[in-house]
Parts: structure tokens; C-alpha cells; sequence
């Protein structure tokens, strides 16, 4: 199905315009708006049944005003005139209250603009099923999972989920800028028995912009399975150090936090352990990482950042050496450098660093192959809990996966933690896969990372 | 009915009647029960960073989420647009869940008799803004006082107000007015090429006053800086299997984590969690009482009603180590023939309620903590955490712990640096030894999340000794 464009919705774009101009009307010296506009359905069979049905629709406002150096937002869902006055009213009369910060600002005019071209960001076709097709699609996904083996006796059901949204911004520079985007996801969530009684489960699932992209329920069903049965009968093991493979899953979330800690944001607060390291070369030679926001087609792609800015192609870390900070305009001012398009915020809070699609350059070897070539050690399959100091790189996380013996997947573990240091793992990357697989914004290969602790028994 | 009781009534022009048309319209195609949320929301946030306030923010959300309940189905919608017609559509977009003829919803709406928990009238959010801008900068000066290595500080101030009615077609009529206020204060402490952070925070359903009294902003900024000072001298934690004593307070997110999910009914009606089928059986030591309390005065986990409308209440869910009870929403407590405890909540009207803490906590025992300390020969004294998770299905959970010391030979030594604790929660608590007679609720930051909805929840516990439990450090 071809990208649909979508017939300008002129009153989303004069409502945010006409915002900024009553808020410069009013006083302010710069000015920004946020519309939103988004739907949801989501819906969960549980064993066959229907247990929630969910559809809604929702509009919501925000402003963001400097007068002079001062600033302050405001946010309402009541989009009457006289609620977009009292929005208004009320953001002049906050930024009297805050302090005045020679850094606060808007973009320069000419930082302003989008990517060109056609993103592939919204697709009409994932609001096209009826309810009842709807409910099929996660009926299957759990049929499929529950079929795969007798073990698996009880879920936490299978969904399917669609969503569409529309974001307008515009600023005092006469900046008015709008995108939509469409999401479509499905997923199963099994439960098995092994033979002492105890229970587990794991979860599998397939996001995309359009319907046609969308993996089928059967197979989503079926690698939820697989993944819920590797995991029965799983032990504790001794603590140790030996090497540890991450899979995709748990290496993206270690890349995720190699994100946090080139956030401009704590980058200039001195609230990560890459402070300062610009230019260094903190890093083996094999790692090298990538923003992008202007993949077609990408989970975190925009053709604009939070700030009217267009978002680009930045290489953040490039055979170990860090290269870029990843930049919205305000954190760039504090470093001394330029906005490399990457604000981020809901309404019209005060932007934050948000990632585009970030992701770590695969390799040669496959996952496989990764595993194969360890003696004794693990794979990681899942974290629990979010144990991580971006100010030290001290990273400490709960985890499961499965114990590797001569190369092979010998038997799943669990109730165990892993720790290192962020800046020493990603320095002691010995493999990194060929598997990179775009799941969501964030997308890291297999990794196998060497010198990390094991608590067990 | 007083003025604060007619705020819906009043501002969105609603009658008796028209909430009737709307509860019709819901179980227009069937089903057993419908109800309507209406949720008013105000808020404020301050945040300073640098020395200046760079930030203010206020907003406004309204809506109304209606649900329909046929046998174990639900069927969701909402709008925050308040007009009739679309509180209708709504209605009848939830109505779908179920096929049969329509029902005639009871009419006799009736209003219970709900306590009174937390102040409204003079509640944190109607102070004036400069004094709320006073907070942060107090709190500034005195994480910066506290020590010249304190490079970095962070103070935010937030509080909402939020007003609720709740309408079902069994005749629940309930209204409230919650208010809501924190502060937190993040700092980072520099020496030379160490670094390190520490932060602190509280609040409640309290006045403007308590900040000023009692929760200062001085009190925060100093337990902030005193962590991060302390994270500079901090040595590996050591790795592996040993005694854990807990510290009172905050870090009874052990419990929130270790069983307080697991006994929330809805996993149990799923008989996905792994506590499934041990109402009556030993759960934990037989020093070891443990409740959630949802009547306790300006808790940040207290509610006069819950998100349904009814009553909250002071739940055993652990009587001398024995499972006594979950938490129950109404459809599980229909489902499975269980008292309704008045935990249905939800994050706001957008979303489905589900059985929720709110304040859980475990009762004092008899033990001196300097008596806990000393009966450790070698282990982990654990008296602050930033937070953990749990897999409701196999039990295994995880907390991080933000500040702890060794123990060696029944003395607190070095502190160590952030280690993730782990365990399995239905066994957790039986190997709880020794109990503290010096039971402390939380600050008043907590903030649970479940299924992608966020509530404010608390937590308590006295000095606890888990005589073993592994400890996720790097050290040896």
C-alpha cells in the first residue's frame, strides 16, 4: 500500500499559529506551539476471549513563551477560545516567576526547515481493519503461541494495537511545521509449566507503519513460544566472570544507554561519564554509533525535531572516538556548539535530547557464529530493573538468558545480576553481530562483551 | 451537596439525568455494568538547575473514560472533550464490548459517607508561585552549602490538583478532590577525577506548610549532597550470595516489588502470577505482617476513594507470614468472589483501572536495629534504592540500591557503590530472621508503573534482616 498524503488539516496549523500570535500579542518576545492530535485502539484476547476493547480520540494544546530571557509553558486539553486564551494568559504570567537565562531561546530563523521529501511516516491503512478483524489478528498471535507446545497452558494474552497521530508546531519566526505518523503492532505473550510447577513467560511482538508490514500473528505467536519454553526449567548459576553475548533486545538496551550519557542534556550538567571526552577516543576501535533521523521509514524518524529543526545523520561515536554529542538548541549553547537537531518533548514543555534512529554499525559474525565461539559463558535474553549510573558508568542489572557450554545453548538461567561499567564494556566489545534489525528507534547487532561480573549463587 | 461536590455538576453543566443518558448508552448493547470517570487535572512544575528556575509549567487536562463490563470483557473509551455528544459517543463506542439487548442501568444514584484524608481547601497547589519558586532556590543554597565539592544541582517542585466523580450503573456516585505535591532535589558531587550523584525527595497529599515545617527544602538538598559526598569514597560492591540487612523506610520497595504486585488480584484471577493459589499457605517468616493501607493521613499513596468509587481501605495481605488476602478491583473482586478492597486506580481517564497499591508497608517487630546489625558477620546494609521490577510470572525480582555499606563482624564499614539486588518473591520473606521495632513509611516519592500506567504509591518498612540474597556488585 503507497503512503497516503494526507489532506492538510488547515485548523490544526491556524490554531497553533494563531496561538503564537496571541502569545506575542500578549507580551512575549519568542513563542512556540504544539498541537496534538492522535487516535488509539488497542485490543487484548486472553485464551480466546476478548478481554479489553479500547478506542479513543484525543486533541491536546501546549505553548512554550519567552519574554525576554525568561521562560515558561503551559499545556490544557480544552481548546475552546476561552481555553487557548487562559493557555496563553496563563504562560506570560508564569515566565514572570522564572529566572532570566542568557542561554534561552528559540532556533535562528535559518536553523529552521524540514527533510525533504517523502519519510513514510503515515500509512491510513492501520485504522482499515473492522473491530472483528482486529480481534482476529490477536486471537491468532495467542493461538499460534499456545499451539506451539503443551507446556504452554496460559497467557497473558495477544493484542493488536493501531494508532495514528498528527503534530503541528509553530514559532514566532513564522515557522509552521506538520507531520503524521501511524503505528501498528501486535504480540503474544505466553505462559509455560515446567515440570516442578514453576511458571514462565516471555513475550514476542511486531511493530510497524503500516499493516503490510506487519509480521504475521502466526509468527509472532510462534517465536513468543519459543521464547517462553527456552526459559523453563531455569537455575541459578555461581557468580563469576565469564564472557557475556547480549542478543538484540538486551544489547539495543545497553545502547540505550550509550544514548543517555551523549544526551547534550547531561553532557553539560557533567551527569555522565562522557563529559568532557569530545575529540577522546573512550572506546575499542570496532564500535562505531549513529543518529539518524531521516531513515525513510524509520521508528525514530521526524522530518523536524521538537524545535522546528530538521534532524539529520550525526555519527556520535566513530571507531571508538566520541565525535558527537547528540543536541537540542539550548544544550548546544551551554557546549559551545551547534543543535544537531535532536529536541525532543510531548506538548510544549522545555524541549529535552530525544534519539532519532540510533544505532551501533553491525558486524561480521552472525549470532550464531558469536555463540559459537564462546567456551563457557552466557546469553543474555532479558534485564530487570534499571540499575545504571550514567554519572559513574556503573551498570548493575538483573537478568535471564541462557548458559553457553562448548558453543552451545546448554540450559536457561535466571535470578542473577550482571555488572561492569558502561565506558569499560563498550571498550571490551570482542564480537559484535551482523544481525541489526530495525524493532524500534533504538537497534544494536549481537554483542559479546568481555570482563563483566555475574552475581549467583 | 457542597460547592466542591458540584464542581462537575457546575463547570460542564451535568445533570443526574444526563449521567442516566450516558450510563444507557453504555450498556446500550448489553453487559453488566457500566461506570463514567470524570477527571479534572491541574498541575504545576518548577524545576531549577544552575542556580536558575528555567522552567515553569502549568497545564489543564479533562476527560471523561467510560467503561462497560460483560462477564470478563471491558470495553473503553474516552474524550477530553466534555460536551454531550461526545461523552455519548463515547458511551456507545464502549457499549460494542458487549452483544445483547439493551439494559436499563440501576438509577438510584447514592453517595457514601467518605472520609476526609488530606486537606483541599488549603492544599500545596493553591500556595502563591513565589513561594513555590522559593522552595527550589532554598533548596540550591543548601546542597551547595553543604559541601564545596557539590558542583551540579538540581531542585523541582510539582504539585496537582485533581478532582474525580465517578458514576456506575450500580449506583456508585462518588466525588473528590485529590491534592498531590513533591519536591526532589538531584545533585552531583565532583573531587578530582571522581564523580558521583545523590538525590532525595518527598511530599503527599499535604498543605503547602509541610514544606516549610517539616519536608524543607533544606532537608532534601542536605540528604542529597550527604549521598553524593559519600558515593565519592564508595568501593565495589562485592558480588554474590550473603546477609542483607535493609535499612527503614524507602527501601521497602523490597516489598512493593518482592509480593505487593503479585498479590494484586487481577494476576491471581489470570492465575499468571506466582502466588496463584497460596491464599492460607506461609508466604513469608512468622515475624513478617505486612499491609496495604490506603487510609493513612496525606500519604502520598492514601485515597478517600479509589478510581472507582469506592472507600479505600487498610488491606492484611501477610498475617505472621501467612497469605491472608490480594488486592481487588471490582471486576476481579466479582470475578473471584473476593471483598473489594477499594484498589482500583488508574492514571487518568484515558485508562482501564486495575487492582494498584497504594501505601504497603510491614508492621514493627521486636528487634533493636543496632541488635540486626550485629548479628552480621559478613553482608550488605542497604538504606536507600532508586527503584525496581518484578516478572510477576516466575517471582523473580530486582531493586537497585543507591546506598549501602558492608557489614563486617557486626559493623557497618565501607560504603559501596549502586548494586542491584535479586531474589525470587514468594520465598523472599521466609528467610527474613530478625525484624526492627522501627517501622518508617517512605518520603512521599513513589511512583509505581503497571502496564503503562503510572500512580503515586508509598512504601515502609522497620530494619529487616534477609539472611540471604544476591547481591549484583563487581567486587569480590
Amino acid at each position: 500500500m503507497a503512503t497516503t498524503v494526507t489532506p492538510v488539516k488547515l485548523e490544526l496549523r491556524e490554531l497553533a499559529a494563531g496561538v503564537v500570535k496571541r502569545a506575542m500579542e500578549l507580551g512575549a518576545t519568542a513563542a512556540e506551539a504544539v498541537v496534538a492530535e492522535g487516535s488509539e485502539f488497542s485490543t487484548v484476547v486472553r485464551l480466546g476471549e476478548v478481554e479489553t476493547l479500547k478506542e479513543s480520540g484525543s486533541r491536546a494544546l501546549g505553548v512554550r513563551v519567552f519574554v525576554g530571557q525568561r521562560a515558561a509553558n503551559t499545556t490544557t486539553s480544552d481548546l475552546s477560545a476561552e481555553g487557548v486564551e487562559q493557555l496563553v494568559r496563563s504562560a506570560i504570567e508564569l515566565a514572570k516567576i522564572t529566572s532570566e537565562d542568557p542561554m534561552g531561546g528559540i532556533p535562528e530563523a535559518a536553523q529552521l526547515g524540514e527533510v525533504p521529501g517523502e519519510l513514510g511516516l503515515y500509512y491510513d491503512d492501520v485504522y482499515s481493519l473492522s473491530n472483528a478483524e482486529r480481534i482476529e489478528q490477536a486471537r491468532r498471535a495467542e493461538k499460534a503461541a499456545l499451539a506451539v507446545d503443551a507446556r504452554l497452558t496460559n497467557s497473558e494474552g495477544g493484542t493488536f494495537d493501531a494508532s495514528v497521530g498528527h503534530k503541528v508546531l509553530a514559532n514566532s519566526h513564522g515557522f509552521v511545521g506538520e507531520y503524521r505518523s501511524s503505528y501498528c503492532s501486535i504480540s503474544a505473550v505466553p505462559i509455560g509449566i515446567d515440570e516442578a510447577g514453576n511458571m514462565q513467560r516471555d513475550y514476542w511482538y511486531s511493530v510497524a507503519r503500516t499493516l503490510a508490514k506487519l509480521e504475521s500473528p502466526e509468527e509472532v505467536g510462534r517465536i513468543a513460544a519459543e521464547r517462553t519454553l527456552r526459559r523453563l526449567g531455569a537455575r541459578k548459576i555461581k557468580t563469576q566472570k565469564v564472557p557475556i553475548v547480549f542478543d538484540r533486545q538486551t544489547a539495543g538496551a545497553l545502547l540505550g544507554h550509550i544514548f543517555d550519557a551523549v544526551n547534550g542534556d547531561a553532557i553539560y550538567r557533567h551527569a555522565s561519564f562522557l563529559a568532557g571526552k569530545l575529540g577522546e577516543k573512550p572506546f575499542g576501535g570496532n564500535l562505531t554509533v549513529i543518529d539518524d533521523g531521516t531513515i525513510a521509514g524509520g521508528f525514530g524518524t521526524r522530518p523536524f525535531d521538537s524545535e522546528g529543526v530538521p534532524t539529520r545523520r550525526t555519527t556520535v561515536i566513530e571507531n571508538g572516538e566520541l565525535k558527537s554529542y547528540l543536541m537540542n538548541t539550548y544544550t548546544a549553547k551551554k557546549l559551545g556548539l551547534a543543535t544537531t537537531g535532536n529536541a525532543s518533548r510531548g506538548l510544549a514543555g522545555t524541549p529535552g535530547i530525544g534519539n532519532g534512529n540510533f544505532y551501533l554499525q553491525p558486524g561480521e559474525k552472525s549470532q550464531e557464529e558469536i555463540i559459537k565461539g564462546v567456551k563457557q559463558g552466557l546469553l543474555v535474553t532479558e534485564f530487570l530493573g534499571f540499575g545504571v549510573n550514567l554519572v559513574t558508568g556503573d551498570f548493575s542489572r538483573g537478568a535471564s538468558g541462557m548458559w553457553i557450554e562448548n558453543g552451545e545453548l546448554a540450559y536457561p538461567v535466571e535470578e542473577i545480576t550482571v555488572a561492569g561499567n558502561l565506558g569499560e564494556m563498550f571498550s571490551n566489545l570482542a564480537e559484535i553481530g551482523n544481525d541489526l534489525i530495525w524493532r524500534g528507534a533504538v537497534a544494536c547487532p549481537t554483542l559479546r562483551i568481555e570482563g563483566m561480573t555475574i552475581a549467583g549463587e | 451537596m457542597d460547592m466542591d461536590k458540584r464542581f462537575f455538576f457546575e463547570k460542564y453543566g451535568l445533570s443526574e439525568r444526563d449521567l442516566e443518558k450516558y450510563l444507557g448508552a453504555a450498556l446500550g448493547a448489553g453487559g453488566e455494568f457500566a461506570d463514567l470517570y470524570f477527571e479534572y487535572l491541574t498541575s504545576t512544575s518548577l524545576s531549577l538547575d544552575e542556580s536558575m528556575v528555567k522552567s515553569a509549567s502549568q497545564g489543564i487536562s479533562a476527560g471523561c473514560g467510560v467503561r462497560v463490563v460483560s462477564g470478563e470483557r471491558t470495553g473503553y473509551a474516552y474524550t477530553d472533550d466534555l460536551a454531550p455528544e461526545k461523552i455519548l459517543h463515547a458511551a456507545r463506542t464502549a457499549a460494542l464490548i458487549a452483544s445483547g439487548p439493551a439494559k436499563t442501568p440501576v438509577v438510584s444514584l447514592k453517595e457514601n459517607a467518605r472520609p476526609s484524608l488530606y486537606p483541599v481547601a488549603d492544599a500545596a497547589s493553591d500556595a502563591e508561585l513565589s513561594k513555590k519558586v522559593e522552595l527550589v532556590f532554598r533548596a540550591d543554597k543548601a546542597a551547595r552549602a553543604y559541601d564545596p565539592r557539590i558542583k551540579e544541582v538540581r531542585a523541582s517542585y510539582a504539585d496537582e490538583l485533581r478532582r474525580i466523580l465517578v458514576i456506575g450503573s450500580d449506583g456508585t456516585f462518588a466525588e473528590d478532590v485529590q491534592p498531590l505535591s513533591r519536591m526532589s532535589v538531584f545533585v552531583i558531587a565532583r573531587d578530582g577525577p571522581l564523580s558521583s550523584k545523590g538525590s532525595s525527595g518527598g511530599g503527599g497529599r499535604n498543605k503547602f506548610e509541610i514544606f516549610l515545617t517539616e519536608k524543607t527544602p533544606e532537608h532534601f538538598a542536605t540528604e542529597a549532597a550527604r549521598q553524593a559526598i559519600l558515593q565519592l569514597s564508595a568501593v565495589s560492591c562485592p558480588a554474590g550470595e550473603m546477609e542483607v540487612v535493609l535499612g527503614p523506610g524507602w527501601p521497602g520497595v523490597l516489598l512493593h516489588e518482592a509480593i505487593g504486585h503479585g498479590l494484586e488480584a487481577d494476576f491471581n484471577r489470570k492465575k499468571t502470577s506466582a502466588f496463584s493459589g497460596l491464599l492460607g499457605k506461609r508466604v513469608a517468616s512468622d515475624k513478617c505482617t505486612v499491609v496495604d493501607n490506603g487510609t493513612l493521613n496525606e500519604r502520598r499513596g492514601s485515597l478517600n476513594v479509589d478510581d472507582e468509587g469506592n472507600t479505600t481501605n487498610n488491606t492484611t495481605l501477610i498475617e505472621n507470614g501467612i497469605l491472608k488476602g490480594y488486592m481487588a478491583d471490582k471486576l476481579s473482586a466479582r470475578l473471584m468472589g473476593l471483598p473489594n478492597t477499594g484498589n482500583g486506580r488508574r492514571e487518568s481517564y484515558e485508562h482501564i483501572p486495575m487492582p494498584r497499591m497504594t501505601n504497603t508497608y510491614m508492621l514493627a517487630g521486636d528487634d533493636l536495629p543496632e541488635d540486626i546489625i550485629k548479628s552480621v558477620k559478613r553482608g550488605l546494609y542497604a538504606v536507600n534504592f532508586a527503584g525496581g521490577q518484578v516478572d510477576i510470572t516466575n517471582g523473580k525480582f530486582v531493586f537497585a540500591a543507591s546506598e549501602a555499606y558492608l557489614i563486617e563482624d557486626g559493623k557497618i564499614t565501607a560504603p559501596v557503590k549502586d548494586a542491584t539486588l535479586i531474589g525470587n518473591g514468594p520465598d523472599v520473606l521466609t528467610r527474613v530472621s530478625m525484624v526492627g521495632n522501627d517501622l518508617k513509611l517512605d518520603e512521599g516519592i513513589g511512583t509505581c508503573g503497571k502496564d503503562g500506567q503510572s500512580v503515586p504509591v508509598g512504601v515502609g518498612i522497620p530494619t529487616l534482616k534477609i539472611d540471604r540474597m544476591t547481591v549484583g556488585g563487581t567486587g569480590s
